[in-house]
């Protein structure tokens, strides 16, 4: 087994300094070492998007990206989304708009959410639907995902931020 | 003047109950600070890995787990109870031994360093092939049932449509992964965070196998990723976990990786069919004759409910299970009705375009047949409108748009939805504030909100006075969350105690202000007798005292609160591309009663979430297994396919409540709404293509065969 290596990287806007397997992937560091569980597990092989975060500013599965490559990196999870209490118009749009049940598919969800529409704040249901097509839900509220989605973009037109 | 009769309120006089409220827990689920079993990861957790026998069947020759002990970081290997030399394994995925480590990834290199050998044996996978199973002893006994005369109906009928029907086997696929985290808080006390549909019934289940009493076993559950009825147990690779636990004193978390889920964790049996169907020339059903066949894996069991909810009067049915080495079975969501409706409501379709008829028409012939008439017909005429079914419809093959074939198809169904066993403990605290301790569970479907809904109504208060706790089995038993008994299995204990302890609130507040106690209501946060406000309901509660009113709550009872039996009817446009054979859905309408509802909201996200399901296993989702090596070849993400958030197009929901619904009091929703929408979505790509696509789910290849076949 290789030496554990010291990765440095910005989390949720604080600087976190952590130890990693060079074979441990960023999920697994930021579930098991961490502790932030926030982020979910499905798939393990980047087919379910239950563990999207955000890395430079843009989203990917954290069960394909190994921890040490995540030196100097700008991190964001889910629970980095709201500053405290205050959620944000996605945050809101989801739980106003009953866009969850379980809630594990969520976290990934609204991340990949909040990139597109940083990315892209007035999209079309089109633009919804293709952009969070890696994100699998089973239980399952694609229809009001959708439509929190679409809200969450009008609610951050008028004035709030994402 | 209120009398002291447990009963709901009058529709029209609910403050609470039939809006939509926003679900209790959405917060910590929308911030990602929700924790679920896997998520329960204190200091010195182990991680497990499974090692799974890859064959389908096979036999133990030899098994050396020395040298996984060794392994870096590797602290406990486990052999499950019986694997030894000699063991018959029946299904790919049996777990044989479970290595706990410091990393998940030094759990996998002890996996790895295990020596085991197996004697690979014959299998079967093939589900439909019963000639196989025949030919090699596979088939169960066929058992036939018969009513009435089909011969003589036959003879006489005015149509007569034969036809072969299929559903296979699909997963659970619950999101979160089935699995436990385990710790020993004293020597012989255990603390199990378990993945559950079931947290009041489990505790037993660890007990006896690790010899501990079951009063010293808790289980807690306050989140989950899905369970869909495959997570009532608490399986032998949970007592493994509690097992490692005590062995090492280390908390332990086991959860199954991906293709173990999908292995062993929960199937769907399948179901084949060959149907003779009859009726007159006005499309009224006479006789019905089948033979299914079909596999819940090595126990060789199938399906039963065929034919389903229309039931001819003639009718002789035939059954042969078959033996096959695949994950066993556990309940799914609405046990067998899904294949029993897509294998009778796909008949019907057929026998309506041999008459020339409007399926629609013939369905409504036929109402008589089912359990409620009168139900039917008022959905049916409900989700036609809904779908502009009657200016719509075409016969077979005869709609072409866009270059697209377009059809519409509908189906109809059933479930029962009869409250479960529920205790609760309310408490009404002396500064107004009310608590309440169920021993349920809330699988995401809002069983949180809807205590907090019926206390708050009852009390009149706001939900914010209200506290729900739920998830662990330290409560008051309720059963298991299956069947769709958990929403009356709720409401009905929780209205109960809380009417008996507004009742002696009420007496309190008579004596104190000399009014009359029967005169007396509790609404918008005060205590009212007539116009006149009497107090306000911090004020009543705090004559109380200091220990505050508890109340147990219990059910069900026989007394209005809740009621059972649904029906429900979907109808779907789809459209399919002749070239490619991809179908679309265009329009999916879902009309569903439920008795008295109680959170319209989370009503109508567990119908669409039906709804997707149904689009999942009638247009891509399947468990394969490779008929040469055994194996389940699309146990991933990636190959078993399901519906991603494009594949789903426009969803209507329909809560179905004439006041005589509501009158009824509660009925379970979870299972009613994703049975029929298989049949329907079939029924629909029958009516746009011209042809049969015979076997779900109907990919391209499925599509373009029936199309070159027709």
């Amino acid at each position: 087994m290789s030496k554990k290596q010291v990765v440095t990287a910005t989390i949720n806007g604080r600087e976190e300094t952590f130890l990693c397997e060079p074979r441990q992937t960023l999920l697994e560091v930021l579930r098991d070492v961490l502790r932030m569980t926030g982020t979910k597990e499905g798939c393990s092989n980047g087919n379910c998007g239950a563990c999207t975060v955000m890395l430079n500013g843009r989203p990917v599965d954290s069960c394909l990206v190994l921890a040490v490559e995540c030196e100097n990196a700008e991190l964001e999870t889910v629970e980095g989304l709201a500053a405290g209490d205050q959620l944000t118009p996605v945050q809101n749009a989801f739980l106003e708009g009953a866009a969850l049940q379980c809630g594990v598919c969520t976290p990934g969800f609204l991340v990949s959410a909040t990139a597109l529409l940083r990315e892209n704040p007035e999209p079309t249901e089109h633009d919804v639907r293709w952009y969070l097509a890696g994100n699998l839900c089973r239980c399952t509220g694609y229809d009001k995902i959708v439509r929190a989605v679409l809200d969450a973009a009008e609610r951050r037109r008028n004035a709030e931020t994402v | 003047m209120a009398e002291r009769t447990i009963s709901w309120e009058p529709r029209n006089e609910n403050e609470i109950i039939g809006t939509d409220v926003e679900r209790v827990d959405g917060l910590e689920k929308a911030s990602g600070h929700a924790k679920y079993s896997t998520d329960v990861n204190p200091k010195g957790t182990l991680h497990v890995r499974l090692l799974t026998c890859p064959h389908a069947h096979a036999r133990i020759a030899s098994l050396d787990v020395e040298t996984a002990k060794k392994v870096d970081g590797v602290k406990s290997v486990h052999v499950f109870p019986g694997r030894e030399p000699g063991l018959e394994i029946h299904f790919q995925g049996h777990p044989i031994v479970a290595v706990a480590a410091e990393t998940i990834g030094q759990a996998a290199e002890g996996v790895s360093a295990i020596e085991i050998e197996y004697e690979v044996l014959e299998h079967l996978v093939d589900e439909f092939d019963l000639a196989g199973a025949v030919k090699t002893g596979r088939a169960k006994p066929l058992r036939i049932t018969e009513e009435g005369s089909i011969g003589q109906a036959f003879a006489e009928a005015d149509a007569v449509v034969s036809g072969f029907y299929g559903i296979p086997s699909i997963t659970h696929m619950c999101l979160e992964p089935h699995g436990s985290h385990c710790q020993w808080p004293g020597d012989s006390e255990l603390l199990v965070h378990l993945s559950t549909q079931n947290v009041s019934g489990t505790p037993g289940q660890f007990a006896q196998p690790l010899g501990v009493d079951a009063a010293n076993v808790t289980v807690n559950c306050e989140y989950i990723g899905g369970g869909f009825g495959s997570k009532f147990s608490a399986d032998e690779w949970g007592v493994a976990c509690a097992a490692i636990s005590k062995e090492t004193g280390r908390p332990v978390r086991l959860h199954l990786d991906r293709a173990t889920e999908l292995q062993i964790a929960g199937g769907r049996p399948s179901g084949f069919a060959n149907v003779t169907i009859a009726a007159d020339e006005n499309g009224k059903i006479t006789a019905w004759d089948s033979h299914h066949w079909g596999t819940s894996g090595p126990d060789g069991g199938t399906i039963s409910q065929v034919p389903y909810v229309i039931v001819a009067p003639n009718r002789r049915v035939q059954v042969t299970g078959i033996v096959t080495n695949t994950g066993p079975a556990r309940a799914w969501r609405a046990p067998n009705h899904p294949q029993a409706c897509a294998l009778t409501d796909t008949a019907i379709d057929d026998l309506a375009a041999e008459l020339e008829m409007d399926p629609l028409d013939v369905f409504k012939a036929n109402l008589d047949l089912t359990w409620n008439p009168e139900i039917y017909a008022g959905e049916i005429d409900v989700g036609a409108e809904l779908m502009d079914w009657k200016n719509l419809w075409q016969p077979r093959g005869k709609w072409e748009e866009g270059g697209e074939l377009h059809g519409l198809g509908m189906a109809i169904h059933t479930w029962g939805g009869r409250a479960g066993p529920g205790n609760c403990t309310v408490r009404v605290n002396r500064d107004g504030t009310v608590e309440t301790f169920a021993g349920t569970q809330d699988l995401g479907t809002g069983t949180k909100t809807v205590i907090a809904m019926t206390l708050a109504e009852t009390f009149g208060v706001p939900l914010s006075k209200v506290k729900v706790n739920i998830g662990s089995s330290k409560y008051p038993a309720c059963g298991g969350s299956g069947g769709s008994t958990t929403v009356g299995g709720v409401s009905g204990p929780h209205r109960r105690a809380a009417l008996n302890a507004l009742w002696q609130i009420f007496d309190l507040v008579a004596e104190k202000h000399n009014v009359e106690a029967d005169s007396l209501k509790a609404v918008g946060g005060k205590i009212v007798s007539g116009d006149e406000t009497v107090c306000t309901w911090d004020e009543a509660a705090r004559l109380v005292g200091p220990m505050g009113l508890e109340i147990q709550g219990k059910g069900p009872e026989d007394d209005g609160l809740t009621d059972q039996q649904v029906g429900g009817v979907q109808m779907v446009h789809a459209a399919v591309d002749p070239e490619t054979g991809v179908v679309r859905i265009v329009k999916y309408v879902a009309v569903q009663d439920m008795g008295l509802i109680i959170n319209p909201v989370g009503a109508r996200s567990q119908i669409l979430g039906s709804m997707i399901m149904c689009i999942a296993y009638a247009l891509s989702e399947e468990r394969i297994y490779d008929e040469v090596t055994g194996r389940f070849i699309n146990s991933n993400l990636k190959d078993y396919k399901l519906p991603r958030i494009g594949d789903i197009g426009e969803l209507v929901v329909e809560l179905y409540q004439p006041d005589s619904e509501y009158q009824r009091g509660v009925v379970g929703l979870g299972e009613p709404p994703v049975i029929s929408g298989g049949a329907a979505i079939s029924n629909a790509v029958a009516n746009a293509l011209g042809v049969r696509v015979p076997v779900l789910p109907l990919t391209p290849k499925h599509v373009l065969d029936a199309a070159r076949n027709a």
